[in-house]
């Protein structure tokens, strides 16, 4: 599967990422060439073999359902970049 | 074409805030209305290095409304992150089930005017809320006009499950019957407090519409987020319409995501917020699959209580009352344990049902009472029902005898006694009445004789007046028209 | 010897006999970091204020004298990514500079508990992503055998810090090879336990199913004591497993007389460096001559690992990176609306590595191409964990080199990344299957470039994997010898 412009462009715009002109003829360059890389997996026949997502077969971890103190208001505020009235502030969104 | 050679094709999707003490992934209480982001920890706020871990009790509730959807349990289910960037979102990732829910397959039965009807369930899978977004600044306060927007992720992470319907619901009022028979089983069983004002219940409807007789869909639209059945209800209306006259006009339905504008009653496009849609879906590799055993499945479902479904079945079979009736009397559990109560104290459980329905529902309506607030119990209405039947009162003096014991919770027998109501229906006593109020009205008995039948009624409301509403009318009736015609 | 040139084990026990306190060592160890700090950079913050507020504390412990530990009073270094509540916790990110973390990580939490002393947060590679500490946004750390080498990455400053005697031990991450890599170019011990065995709990992470926290340090003993006090289930992280953790440093002496090492022929391939396949065969002669039987084996599927791992680990990053959006920590990048401020950013925030990657898995999953790349590794993936299954019915321990090659230049490897990621050949098969295994020094290259020895092992058998490292490096010194941060 080639790797076009396109594609590229398509994909920093899910991944909102702003990109130049140039870094998208390189990205283009770059990605295309571990793709190639990549679909030497396509060598294997794996028809019949189930994915595995864990390293590990685990199943059913569960928590009770006990309340735990949260963080203070001014805690969870601390680190944003813009914050007004108890709230984290963004730009309009339409 | 006439608007009536279309038919509607509606699918629901509903959300439905589980009432676990704390959320999802944290123990983080879920309780609403707090002051913003004071319900966040470093793990609903997506802070880096933070890792979920599920609620057990989450899932039960899962479980629970799956088997009361009818819905197979999954033997083997897992968590999904679906990627998508909102500032609601604190990861960019909502938690989800995405090829494996928990629960699938099952179905609702809901009763319409036409009858009862199944509408299949596709699936009620498990997944995180979003926090809220506050529209500030600009004219309105409203998302297209609003300069920003505020995050409070107070919300962020409570349990969801988001039940969605096959495409079986054909009108806004199967739409509306759906739901209703929803929430009154989330009710029954006990998982959601089902408030829709603070947002636990929330929907969103596919809707298109396609030439009757045919068998392709046509082009959906989705309105998004409806937290009141009535905008349900309308939105339903307005957008078959609106299709239909696209349609008409030979324009094709556009498929896109809109939203019920409350003040304006119709529905707007939101394309302004859309672009392909690519969730990229991959399992949560933070969690690990529930693969529940199947004797715990079975135990939560021999728990469940008695559905009203069942219990509307049950009371029509039971009590001898209409579909319609043992609907009423289902729609609520507690409702429904208070009337069985009763209806097993007295002869006529159907006379029993209509003051349930009728004046003590009026009153308590009237009066914003609730079940717990009742001054009397069943056994003092049933009281009431046999002192009806029994003939002791009539029907004017019921009324009277009710309010007493709704708003004072006096015993009826003891209303009865203290009022001096107990009807008359000794036929000598009633027949002296009738004789001295035919002797003082002869003009009346001669227009009766001349053909005049109408009057009879006037002659009624003399003797019950004159023996202060204590004859029985029917009584009265017989013996006034006896007399005459003799 | 200096102080700070000590083990853990050799100063602990000075801890313990109140030869040093806790305070004085830390004192000595500090000047010593900041004496080299310029030439090695391991550090991107150095926590003097945190460090010596600990140490007083260590001292009451050691005088004491309960409630201690070998850690206590011990100064270590952790990694960037690792979250400390209140201290800047960066990832070698210019989109997290600036950032306190209101909670510390499960792993940094069990190192207070038994008293360490935090000299400071560790360079490494943007988000872990890189083998060579080059794509850090703040600094390029050095190696301590050849300042004008790379360290190796991700976990480069943990690595150069141990190295150069900045602290004594250090907690590193390995998501492909990110502690042992550097540990092998660096000359020190470097272990990634089995996914699942110690907390993933505040590791910022990349690739969530193939991450895991592990110690870095001067030599394999003082690799089981630190491992005594990270290893074990906790219930924050629903990956953590529920297994006991037995005592290492007891582990760690048993005999391996009859130890069952198997050498797999896919891990030797032709044109290798030759001092590196030459110390290899080296070390497999000498633990075959303290009673270890050798066998070879195959491991079929390591030949895909690789490319099964460039579509795992970025898939993951994708997501895992997606939060970092301006609007709750970090950069923001101000923009026209909210969509404008992501994508400024983000694209400010990473750095093209990083950027790179996210495009690559935001690929991978989009849809379309799932079944193709993500499925597909998944299923490789499998085929990979088979390997190891088949092969540890045969063998007790596999041994391999840790790195096909020694140290390299600055620059050398960072215009072609396909380049870089070669690097990981020998490691990345391992967190695919979520295995143990650590690197330790086998020799010394004509240039005085250290070269690394990986041992491979069973799910949740590190105290096998301990025993084979002490019994061969108990009759070599390779872990003795010193950098002598000399430029080249």
């Amino acid at each position: 599967m080639a790797l076009s412009e396109k594609d590229v462009q398509y994909v920093a715009k899910l991944a909102r990422l702003e990109v130049t002109e140039q870094e998208v003829a390189k990205y283009t360059q770059q990605l295309g060439n571990i793709l190639g890389y990549i679909e030497e997996m396509g060598k294997l026949d794996t028809a019949n073999v189930e994915p595995l997502t864990h390293p590990l077969d685990m199943k059913n971890v569960f928590r009770e359902d006990v309340v735990k103190p949260s963080l203070t208001q001014a805690e969870v505020l601390s680190n944003g970049p813009e914050v007004q009235s108890g709230h984290f502030k963004v730009p309009k969104i339409m | 074409m006439p608007f009536e050679d279309y038919e509607p094709v509606i699918g629901l999707e509903v959300h439905c805030e589980l009432k676990t003490a704390t959320k999802l992934f944290c123990g983080c209480p879920t309780t609403f209305g707090n002051e913003a982001n004071t319900q966040v920890c470093p793990v609903c706020l997506g802070l880096p290095g933070t890792l979920p871990v599920m609620n057990g009790k989450a899932v039960e509730f899962a479980v629970k409304i799956g088997h009361s959807l009818n819905c197979t349990i999954a033997s083997y289910s897992k968590m999904d992150r679906k990627n998508y960037y909102y500032p609601d979102l604190p990861k960019a990732y909502q938690v989800s089930q995405y090829d494996k829910p928990l629960n699938y397959g099952g179905y609702l039965d809901i009763v319409t005017k036409e009858g009862t009807k199944r509408i299949g369930v596709t699936r009620a899978h498990l997944e995180e809320d979003a926090g809220k977004l506050v529209h500030a600044g600009g004219k309105s306060g409203r998302l297209d006009s609003s300069d920003y927007s505020l995050a409070d992720y107070n919300r962020g992470g409570i349990p969801l499950v988001e039940i969605v319907s096959e495409p079986d619901i054909r009108s806004s009022d199967e739409a509306h019957a759906y739901l209703t028979a929803l929430k009154s089983i989330l009710l029954y069983i006990d998982v959601s407090d089902c408030n829709m004002e603070e947002g636990s219940l929330r929907c969103d409807a596919n809707v298109s519409i396609r030439k009757k007789g045919t068998e392709k869909f046509g082009t959906r639209t989705e309105i998004k987020n409806m937290n009141s059945f009535k905008f349900v209800k309308q939105a339903i209306e307005y957008e078959i319409k609106r299709q239909a006259g696209v349609l008409d006009k030979g324009e094709r339905v556009i498929q896109e995501s809109r939203l019920w504008d409350v003040t304006e009653n119709k529905t707007k496009s939101m394309r302004s917020k859309e672009e392909a849609h690519d969730y990229r879906y991959f399992p949560e590799p933070d969690l690990v699959p529930i693969i529940l055993d199947p004797a715990y499945v079975q135990k939560l479902k021999v728990e469940l209580p008695e559905l009203p479904g069942a219990k509307r079945a049950r009371f029509e079979t039971d009590f001898g009352l209409t579909p319609y009736d043992a609907g009423v009397l289902t729609s609520e559990q507690e409702l429904g344990k208070w009337f069985e109560v009763g209806a097993k104290l007295t002869k006529n459980p159907k006379g029993f049902a209509n003051w349930v329905m009728g004046d003590m529902a009026a009153q308590m309506k009237e009066q914003e009472k609730e079940l717990k607030d009742l001054k009397f119990d069943q056994k003092k209405l049933a009281e009431l029902v046999d002192i009806i039947d029994a003939g002791t009162i009539n029907s004017k003096q019921a009324k009277e005898v009710f309010l007493e014991l709704f708003n004072e919770g006096v015993s009826p027998a003891e209303v009865v006694k203290s009022k001096g109501m107990a009807q008359v229906s000794d036929p000598k006593a009633i027949e002296a009445v009738v004789g001295k109020v035919l002797d003082e009205n002869p003009n009346v008995v001669v227009d009766y004789m001349g053909g005049k039948q109408g009057v009879i009624g006037f002659l009624v409301g003399k003797v019950m007046q004159a023996s202060q509403g204590k004859a029985n009318p029917k009584m009265v009736n017989e013996i006034i028209k006896k007399k005459l015609d003799s | 010897m200096e102080l700070y040139q000590k083990t853990i084990h050799e100063i602990a026990s000075d801890l313990k006999a109140k030869k040093v306190s806790s305070v004085e060592l830390t004192k000595a160890t500090m000047a010593h970091l900041k004496a080299v700090e310029p030439k090695v950079q391991s550090f991107i913050t150095v926590t003097e204020e945190v460090a010596l507020a600990q140490a007083a504390e260590a001292d009451k412990r050691l005088a004491s004298g309960s409630n201690l530990t070998p850690l206590t009073g011990v100064p270590l270094g952790i990694k960037d990514l690792l979250c400390t509540k209140g201290v800047q916790t960066t990832c070698a990110s210019k989109m997290l500079e600036g950032f306190k973390p209101p909670y510390n990580a499960t792993v940094v939490e069990r190192l207070n508990a038994a008293g360490a002393i935090m000299v400071g947060k560790t360079n490494m590679d943007e988000f872990a992503m890189g083998s060579s500490t080059e794509t850090s946004y703040y600094q390029k750390t050095k190696n301590p055998w050849n300042l004008s080498c790379v360290p190796g990455g991700s976990s480069g400053g943990s690595a150069s810090c141990v190295s150069a005697d900045q602290a004594f031990g250090s907690l590193g991450s390995d998501t492909g090879g990110s502690i042992r890599q550097p540990a092998a170019l660096c000359g020190i011990v470097g272990l990634k336990p089995t996914y699942g065995r110690v907390s993933r709990y505040g590791l910022i992470a990349f690739a969530s199913s193939l991450d895991q926290i592990g110690p870095m340090t001067k030599d394999v003993e003082d690799c089981a004591l630190m491992m005594n006090v990270i290893a074990g289930h906790d219930e924050k992280d629903s990956t953590s497993a529920n297994v006991a953790v037995p005592d290492y440093t007891v582990e760690m002496k048993k005999s391996i007389k009859g130890l069952k090492i198997g050498i797999p022929k896919e891990f030797f391939p032709e044109g290798m460096n030759p001092e590196v396949t030459e110390a290899t065969k080296k070390a497999i002669e000498q633990l075959k001559s303290l009673g270890s039987e050798v066998h070879e084996i195959s491991l079929p599927h390591s030949p895909y690992s690789l490319a099964a791992y460039y579509v795992l680990a970025p898939s993951e990053a994708s997501s895992n990176l997606a939060r970092y959006d301006g609007v709750r920590y970090g950069l923001r990048v101000p923009g026209e609306n909210i969509v404008e401020m992501y994508s400024k950013t983000r694209a400010a925030g990473f750095g093209p590595e990083v950027k790179r990657r996210i495009m690559l898995g935001t690929y991978a999953l989009s849809s379309g191409y799932y079944d193709a790349y993500y499925l597909k590794a998944l299923k490789v993936r499998r085929l990979i964990k088979q390997d190891y299954d088949q092969a540890f019915e045969k063998v007790d321990v596999i041994v391999t080199p840790t790195v096909p090659n020694p140290a390299f230049k600055f620059g050398e490897k960072t215009d072609n990344p396909l380049t870089m990621y070669l690097e990981d050949i020998f490691t990345i098969s391992i967190n695919i299957a979520g295995v143990p295994a650590l690197s330790l020094p086998c020799g010394l290259s004509k240039t005085d470039l250290p070269i690394g020895l990986q041992i491979i092992g069973k799910p949740f058998d590190e105290g096998t994997l301990l025993k084979a490292a002490y019994a061969y490096e108990q009759s070599t010194d390779w872990h003795r010898r010193k950098p002598t941060l000399k430029e080249s």
